[in-house]
């Protein structure tokens, strides 16, 4: 059974389809890996056990005709899934056993998914690492002791770590692109609009986004069409008409215009990120597309007001987590002490340090400053983007400034770990869908990622840019199992 | 104080200081489910047991405006002859309490769903202006309640995030009066449109009051301050005249009056002080990210506008035109939309050969009497609209006269009965035949000839006695012109 893992989605739903695998099989299989993989901490809450039997039932009256046919997978323990404890990787939450799904969830398991667990992240999905979570460190199934990028990174080293065939992350700054880079896989953030964020713990509203994460382009194809759809219980959710992204899926992108955008070239970023991305134009080429030098003069605000938007939206979002209603409480003498004992036992120092950013940031004599800049900064950076469509039908860029880190590498300066952002959080303000492909190593074996940004609502083009460049790279992680005794 | 002029002024040594006051109330939508979710609205209900997942701020879970809410918003706007704005934004308004889930309310801020508009007051010296400033759609806070145990508060959260509206006046009020009739129009105005029941009794209209003073004559407005959260138009004057008195003593004192909340102590009937302006929330107000700006077209606004019932300012000038009724009459029917609708639906009913005066001065006297004494509503009138009608018609007619009148009146109430069967069952019908009134004074003056000597020889006051008697003989329905004329001409 042990090849099951190795399957792509794509194989699986095929195997399962022509019952030459059971969704049993397949599931016990993955169960098995998980259970060696302990040293990962991929995991903060398993469902092993109701997954065998959801997967026996499946196979007892197999609906085929379904997109996920009894296909076993975890999902960030972002996303609330009922009766199964939900705790974005916090204290505040680590009791927390929601009575309902989110609406991305449940796509998923109406096609047929079944579910094995939920998967570590940063605490609140604030972080680069994974080094944020309540519940430990995430290993790199790439090499002992490196992060495997956050905050889905539990998603990451699951998927690349072979635990889960496909997952779902939520991507706020990078929080998808970022670890698929760091692990050598796929990892796709919509378009702001295309998935439903009901039931998903919010970090910031206006920039979160739910998005697929697999070993390749198709499988990530295919979970996409099956996680985006409009939601009128998500006032943000956009009804426009969704492709059949797997089925339409072509490497044929001849013709299509590349933007390079100068303003990516960053100081003190490595030589091999700079190779990679001039292999990456190499590439397009090769595929038959065009690429032209494109400028998007604002990117260098683009994390600053990140760091203003992002913080400002959390600080509201999470003061909902007071001890009240559900979650952890501290006692307290009164109800103020109650609160202050709560939140600052409950939340760990970064999502305190975005608290108090978020809050300066919309203090009264401070608004104007720096919210209402942010926001038309970010309204700046959102014109760029539209100024060079005209022109491109998509952007090449580096998915990361760097490789994955050493655990503990960067803990303890903020700033350098926010930096790890700097590719990824203008798509976000901007609202712009894009993926991150594995398109090579560095020195040490680590994978590197580019990212494809793409027209808002225009993932189909893509899909199919990293469909044909994910051709040309035939990129091979380098898994080894290290951590499986 | 003096009510020199009827103006409200406060006097102290030789100054006279003029009371500047702006409202700002708080009127819940008449909605059956509440602004950002599908929870009940209903009033009573056990704690907790109307509150979505949404209500109580779940992870998660995002707020979908309600439209229902917003059309009652416009409407209300309309009614206010407000502008409404075609683009609003939902901000929220940060705070922590036990009582609000979100840890924020979702309010609007810079950019209401309504702009100025304006409402006209009848005073007694004659109309008078008030200017709206703005109405924004916000959702009320749950329910902390601190007296059922010692050690723990306990919070219903059935109330949150139901939708209110904040409607804020310009600092054009000058009295407790003004206030008082104030608030009744905007309540008069919202019931006839059916976007707030106005009930104060169950918290569905409340207000925050601001106060402060000024010397007779100043364009320049005192430093005021807020009076939080009063429920009744009652608490609303004791409260403004405690405070207006409290500042002027103050300045008299030449102390200075700091710029702060406070708050109403029904038990003590003063205002204490709540918070300094120093220690006012910073509530970091900013557009709601789970909302989008709420955009509404023209056509949205026409259809709302075609949807208008005529409100009072229009009703009470039509009364007058085409009922002839004199202005206060008007206002006494125009002012509650339950009354105006009983009196038009006994004005359809009387028919042609109606009687309106009688009609309006026995709803006002007879019915409004019985109401109040039975502590009910026009709506809940024990005498229907219609049963009204016809009594009015049979004293119009004659059947029977008015002091009957009030006889079939009392029996009607036990029962909403037609009044034309119980003058019949009761054989109240009033004595209209000439002649048989004629036999029957002719008798009375028989029996007292030496009363009636005594008239013709000029003791005039006896004519009364007559008229006593044969009312007395007819057991009261003797028609009373009658026997005036026939008295007059036998006498």
């Amino acid at each position: 059974m042990s090849d099951i893992t190795k399957q792509s989605l794509t194989e699986l739903v095929e195997n399962i389809k022509n019952k030459k695998l059971s969704s049993t099989d397949v599931t016990k299989a993955f169960i098995d890996r998980s259970e060696k993989s302990e040293e990962l901490n991929t995991y903060i809450t398993n469902d092993f056990t109701s997954a065998i039997d959801k997967a026996k039932k499946f196979d007892q009256k197999p609906n085929l005709d379904l997109k996920l046919p009894g296909i076993p997978m975890a999902v960030k323990d972002l996303f609330c899934t009922k009766n199964i404890k939900t705790t974005a990787g916090s204290k505040i939450l680590n009791n927390f056993i929601p009575t309902y799904e989110s609406t991305v969830t449940e796509n998923i398991w109406n096609e047929g998914a079944i579910l094995l667990g939920k998967l570590n992240c940063d605490e609140f999905a604030m972080g680069s690492s994974n080094e944020t979570s309540f519940f430990g460190n995430v290993q790199n199934p790439i090499n002992k002791n490196l992060v495997p990028g956050g905050s889905s990174g539990g998603s990451a080293s699951a998927v690349a770590g072979q635990l889960t065939p496909i997952t779902i992350g939520t991507d706020t700054g990078g929080s998808i692109r970022q670890p698929a880079s760091f692990t050598g896989i796929v990892g796709l953030k919509p378009t702001y609009g295309s998935c439903s964020r009901y039931g998903i713990v919010a970090f910031a509203s206006s920039l979160d986004q739910a998005g697929p994460m697999a070993q390749n382009v198709k499988d990530c194809a295919l979970l996409h069409e099956v996680i985006s759809s409009y939601d009128p219980k998500d006032s943000t959710s956009i009804d426009f008409k969704r492709n059949h992204f797997s089925k339409e899926l072509t490497n044929n992108i001849k013709g299509k215009k590349i933007g390079i955008p100068k303003e990516y070239r960053v100081d003190g970023m490595p030589k091999e990120i700079e190779d990679l991305w001039q292999k990456g134009i190499h590439y397009i080429k090769d595929c038959g597309a065009e690429t032209i030098d494109i400028s998007l003069p604002n990117t260098s605000y683009a994390l600053p007001t990140y760091y203003i938007v992002a913080p400002a939206e959390a600080s509201s979002n999470l003061a909902r987590y007071d001890g009240v209603k559900y979650g952890f409480r501290a006692k307290g003498e009164n109800l103020i002490d109650m609160y202050e004992k709560t939140r600052s036992e409950g939340f760990g120092a970064e999502v305190q340090r975005r608290i108090m950013i978020g809050t300066y940031v919309l203090s009264s004599g401070y608004y104007d400053a720096y919210y209402l800049k942010a926001q038309k900064v970010r309204k700046l950076i959102k014109n760029d983007f539209d100024n060079v469509y005209k022109k491109v039908d998509a952007i090449l860029t580096p998915s990361t400034p760097s490789s994955a880190f050493k655990i503990g590498e960067k803990t303890n300066d903020p700033v350098s770990m926010y930096l790890n952002d700097i590719f990824t959080v203008p798509v976000n303000l901007a609202g712009l869908p894009a993926i991150s492909i594995p398109a090579g190593h560095d020195s040490n074996g680590y994978p590197l990622g580019l990212q494809i940004i793409g027209k808002a609502f225009d993932e189909q083009n893509i899909l199919n840019i990293a469909y044909a460049m994910e051709e040309k790279i035939n990129f091979k992680n380098k898994i080894t199992d290290w951590w499986i005794k | 104080m003096s009510k020199k002029n009827s103006e409200y002024l406060i006097n102290r040594r030789d100054n006279q200081y003029e009371v500047v006051i702006g409202l700002e109330v708080h009127a819940q939508v008449l909605s059956e489910s509440k602004l950002f979710s599908t929870s009940s609205t209903k009033f009573g209900a056990e704690p907790n047991t109307q509150v979505s997942l949404v209500d109580a701020a779940f992870p998660g879970m995002l707020p979908v405006i309600n439209e229902y809410c917003v059309k009652q918003a416009i409407k209300t706007g309309i009614g206010l002859n407000a502008k409404i704005n075609k683009r609003s934004v939902f901000d929220r308004k940060n705070y922590f309490y036990a009582d609000l889930p979100q840890g924020y309310q979702i309010s609007q801020f810079k950019d209401p769903i309504v702009g100025e508009g304006k409402v006209i007051l009848d005073m007694p010296k004659g109309q008078k202006e008030v200017g709206i400033e703005r109405l924004h759609l916000e959702q009320d806070a749950g329910k902390s309640i601190h007296d059922l145990d010692p050690q723990n508060t306990f919070v219903d959260l059935n109330r949150s995030g139901v939708a209110l509206m904040e409607i804020v006046s310009k600092p054009d009020l000058r009295s407790p009066d003004e206030v008082n009739a104030y608030i009744k129009k905007l309540r008069s105005i919202m019931r006839y449109l059916g976007t707030c029941d106005g009930n104060m009794q169950e918290g569905s209209l409340r207000a925050d009051v601001n106060v402060s003073v000024r010397p007779k004559g100043s364009k320049e407005f005192g430093t005021r301050c807020e009076i939080k959260n009063v429920n009744s138009i009652k608490f609303m004057q004791m409260a403004i005249e405690y405070e207006a008195n409290r500042q002027v003593d103050l300045i008299e004192e030449g102390k200075t009056i700091d710029q702060e909340t406070r708050l109403f102590d029904t038990k003590k009937n003063e205002t204490r002080s709540m918070r300094s302006k120093e220690d006012a929330h910073d509530y970091r107000y900013f557009p709601d990210p789970d909302l989008l700006p709420l955009e509404v077209s023209d056509k949205f606004i026409e259809e709302l506008k075609n949807d208008i019932p005529e409100l009072p300012d229009d009703k009470k000038k039509r009364f007058i035109e085409e009922f002839k009724l004199s202005s206060y009459e008007a206002n006494i029917l125009v002012s509650d939309i339950d009354t105006a609708k009983y009196f038009e639906e006994v004005v359809t009913k009387m028919g042609k050969n109606k009687d309106i005066k009688l009609a309006v001065n026995w709803i006002t006297g007879e019915l409004f009497a019985v109401l109040n004494s039975k502590g009910l509503e026009i709506s809940q009138s024990p005498v229907s609209a219609k049963n009204f009608a016809i009594l009015i018609n049979l004293i119009k007619n004659g059947t029977i006269s008015g002091k009957i009148a009030k006889t079939v009146f009392e029996l009607m109430i036990d029962g909403d009965k037609d009044p034309q069967k119980i003058v019949e069952e009761k054989g109240l019908k009033q004595q209209s035949d000439p002649k048989a009134l004629e036999a029957l004074i002719d008798k009375i003056i028989n029996d007292n000839r030496e009363k009636a000597i005594e008239y013709k020889q000029g003791k005039e006051k006896l004519f009364g006695f007559f008229v006593g008697q044969a009312m007395k003989a007819s057991g009261g329905k003797a028609n009373p012109q009658l026997i005036n004329e026939i008295l007059k001409k036998k006498l």
